[in-house]
């Protein structure tokens, strides 16, 4: 019997993938309905009612307007929308980081600490460097003046804003290199487990960046003590362009830093899939030692594969904290950064692939809108979002078994068809 | 002779009790990391199980705190500080054995919990990084969800009400003062009968039986795992599973074992740890000592009495970044010598991880980690 264009489009290998994410996405979605359901009834002042309601706003969040006369409403919530796109800016870049490094067969569990390098470098640049358009200048400490001077960069000599924004991008983006380096040249020479190194060298960083900024005059002393925090970049001036979007989706965090994101990620596809660097990668990816008697350099694959999902990891910070919306609180040495480790769902959600990581990412930025919505119209708490991505990132832990299933299931009816 | 007496003045014996606090959580999940990964299982969910496993011990010592069983044990010490007050220890037993129940179903329910990842490594064949990771996202999430919608706060503790009666201090629950011995007792309000010795300040006064009882512990199970056909099994399974099957052993059952041992292990980790460094509280997360007991693990190559010292190592440093300041060892005299060292904090919290890492580095070829340990079990393979 000739197979029509359906049963060839269902036996794809892509297609099965795709199936598969969506059915953990599924499962995971009706995991959290599950935990929504069971402490919504079992807690005093919580009914069916607002089970109903949460399930609603975690499957729907994104276009929750609000309440009126206590009902909840939906619709086209542009706020909501800009915010998603914000949020997303990050998870797609450690998306792709982690996506990267799985390609070559590594398994980057070192995104934040990455982050976290990326977030101290950019900060330090975009804040250090003068660019007189700042805050006014009565409102700045004279801590924050005496700095650019000590530094001989103040007064006459202020740099254009465009050219902060580059340099402390680029700053980002090359700390975060260096530091995913570091677990790349362990394993490249001497075949250290690069899980555990990543580990390491995470906490390493989080303490590194504490004790860099610990006494900093960086942190805002201007604000009404709110000194556990930096300054936003837009207290010197220095913020993305918001190229349009603000336009879209108005009093929103939107900025036009998602364009670069995507960007990145098409880059990278093409990097992976249309040169020969990158078919070295994947090569090292499938079997090392394969690669290696072909003649491939295993070793500087592996080394620069995790270098460039480290600077992947750095340009997120890079973008999201350039954006100029968010204050980074810099006392991080008890605790990573939750869009590093959010950067693993991400990629396994997309299968590794780096355009797929685009829509994953949109996914989990989605989900934790959905989950702030939740926080703030019902009594349930954002935290039901982390659930959810984690019961993804356990069933995207044998996606294969998925795939098998899906395979068996359609090669039984097969059987049945051809009796 | 000012050695003599800086070993014995009141910061070292503060030096001493902290690093013992510090020590025995790390020692233990750094054991629970041993059996799971002895017995061919990766197990990165050690954070995530601690995690868990202080939330559920501190909900249930929190439900049997309210039924009010143990209201007169602990009428009794509160008072024991006054002067007049009689010590009765079968009280203070009492309570220690409702601890020490409270710890055999904290470690029963993170076994359990654990089981998610034995299911996916084991039977399902999944790959074990992510596993770990997975649960080490949910525990976190899962334990913050609850205690939002329970209390509405950030934290959830042991009970500090008591009948309508605040309590100052939960660890009065679980912990030795030196006046239940006779020592520092209230005259006046601001006179005290004289202190315990050295050796007394040192192991007893502000310490917790439980950390004695989980060294124990740890000695126990350390012998199970070298002394034992049990162990000597659970070893097998880790370095050659397919020997071990050929001589009758059903790796997939030890593989089992050895993932709920660590489970429970773990939970015990972290329930001692909510108990005796965060205060009796919980609010998700463990400041990293989870991993910490990985670097303890890697560190002390897989072997129990490395492990042992190294985490007093690892224990002694955490101690001297969260004091370093207030350490006065040559009595009152004013000066802290430490801080003198102009050392910041952050570098004795970074240097376990730099110490890890050096020792990774330094001796990764003679690394005795267990050989099958990540590669998930096929009885068709060679």
């Amino acid at each position: 019997m000739k197979e029509n264009y359906f049963q060839k489009f269902w036996a794809k290998n892509g297609t099965k993938t795709v199936l598969a994410s969506l059915i953990s996405i599924l499962i995971g979605m009706i995991a959290g309905a599950i935990v929504i359901t069971i402490s919504g009834l079992t807690t005093k002042g919580m009914g069916e009612n607002s089970v109903w309601e949460g399930i609603r706003l975690m499957i729907a969040g994104l276009f929750s307007t609000g309440r009126t006369d206590g009902a909840l409403t939906f619709g086209f919530n542009p706020q909501l929308m800009g915010n998603m796109l914000f949020r997303a800016m990050p998870l797609i870049m450690t998306g792709l980081s982690v996506a990267l490094a799985y390609k070559t067969g590594l398994f980057n569990i070192g995104a934040p600490g990455q982050y976290l390098m990326g977030t101290a470098t950019t900060l330090y640049i975009a804040l250090s460097l003068p660019t007189g358009t700042g805050a006014p200048l009565q409102q700045m400490s004279g801590e924050y003046m005496g700095h650019a001077e000590a530094l001989g960069i103040v007064g006459a000599a202020t740099y254009p804003v465009w050219l902060v924004w580059v340099l402390a991008f680029l700053g980002g983006v090359l700390a975060g290199a260096l530091w995913g380096a570091i677990p790349g040249l362990l394993k490249a020479l001497l075949n250290i487990n690069e899980v555990l190194a990543c580990i390491m060298t995470n906490w390493i960083a989080a303490n590194l960046v504490t004790w860099f900024f610990d006494g900093s005059i960086l942190r805002n002393s201007v604000e009404s003590t709110k000194t556990s925090v930096i300054y936003k970049t837009t207290f010197n001036g220095v913020e993305t362009p918001k190229m349009g979007l603000d336009k879209i989706f108005p009093n929103s965090q939107v900025s036009g830093g998602i364009l670069i994101a995507i960007l990145f990620a098409v880059v990278v596809y093409i990097i992976l899939n249309k040169t020969t660097f990158g078919y070295e990668l994947k090569a090292c990816g499938s079997n090392r030692f394969a690669a290696r008697y072909a003649g491939i350099r295993d070793k500087r694959s592996i080394v620069v594969s995790m270098a460039i999902a480290g600077a992947l990891a750095g340009a997120g910070a890079a973008l999201y904290w350039l954006a100029g919306n968010a204050e980074f609180h810099w006392e991080t040495y008890q605790s990573l950064p939750a869009v590093g480790f959010n950067g693993i769902p991400v990629a396994l959600l997309a299968a590794n692939n780096p355009v797929g990581v685009i829509f994953s990412g949109l996914f989990m930025s989605m989900l934790e809108i959905c989950g702030q919505r939740l926080k703030e119209l019902t009594a349930f708490n954002e935290y039901i979002t982390d659930v959810i991505i984690a019961v993804i990132v356990y069933l995207a832990a044998f996606t294969t078994l998925i795939r098998m299933l899906l395979t068996k299931r359609k090669k039984g009816k097969k059987e049945e068809l051809k009796q | 002779m000012k050695i003599l007496e800086i070993l014995q003045s009141d910061a070292m014996a503060f030096l001493i009790r902290q690093t013992l606090i510090y020590a025995v959580p790390l020692m233990i999940v750094a054991l629970a990391g041993v059996f799971s990964e002895r017995s061919g299982v990766i197990n990165l969910a050690l954070e995530g199980i601690m995690i868990f496993g202080a939330f559920a011990g501190v909900m249930i010592v929190r439900f049997l705190q309210s039924t009010g069983w143990f209201q007169e044990a602990y009428e009794l010490l509160n008072k024991v500080p006054d002067m007049k007050a009689e010590m009765d220890f079968s009280k203070f037993w009492q309570i220690q054995g409702f601890g020490l129940m409270c710890m055999a179903i904290t470690a029963i329910i993170s076994a359990m919990f654990s089981m998610l990842l034995a299911f996916a490594a084991i039977h399902l064949r999944a790959d074990q990084t992510i596993s770990g990771t997975a649960l080490n996202l949910l525990a976190p999430a899962l334990v913050l969800f609850l205690v939002r919608i329970i209390i509405g706060g950030e934290r959830i503790g042991m009970l500090d009400k008591y009948n309508g009666v605040a309590i100052n201090d939960p660890s009065i629950w679980f912990g030795l003062k030196e006046s239940y011995f006779g020592y520092g007792l209230k005259i006046t309000r601001t006179q005290r009968t004289p202190g315990m010795p050295f050796f007394g300040q040192a192991f007893v006064n502000q310490a917790f039986p439980m950390t004695y009882i989980c060294i124990l512990l740890f000695i126990v199970l350390a012998i199970l795992l070298y002394k034992t056909r049990f162990g000597l099994r659970l070893r097998a399974c880790g370095e050659n599973p397919q020997a071990a099957d050929s001589l009758g052993i059903n790796v997939y059952k030890m593989r089992y074992s050895g993932v709920a041992i660590s489970g429970a292990l773990a939970g015990i980790g972290g329930f001692l740890y909510a108990t005796t460094v965060a205060g009796c509280m919980v609010d998700g997360s463990v400041a990293g000592f989870g991993f910490l007991a990985l670097a303890v693990m890697i560190f002390g190559n897989w072997k129990p009495l490395n492990i042992a010292l190294s985490s007093l190592l690892f224990g002694f440093l955490k101690c001297i970044s969260a004091s370093y300041n207030s350490l006065d060892f040559l009595n009152k005299d004013g000066v802290y010598e430490l801080a003198q060292l102009g050392i910041s904090s952050h570098v004795y919290n970074l240097l376990p991880y730099v110490i890890t890492l050096l020792v990774l580095a330094l001796t990764s070829k003679s690394s005795r980690a267990p050989k099958a340990e990540g590669i998930p079990y096929d009885k068709g393979k060679r």
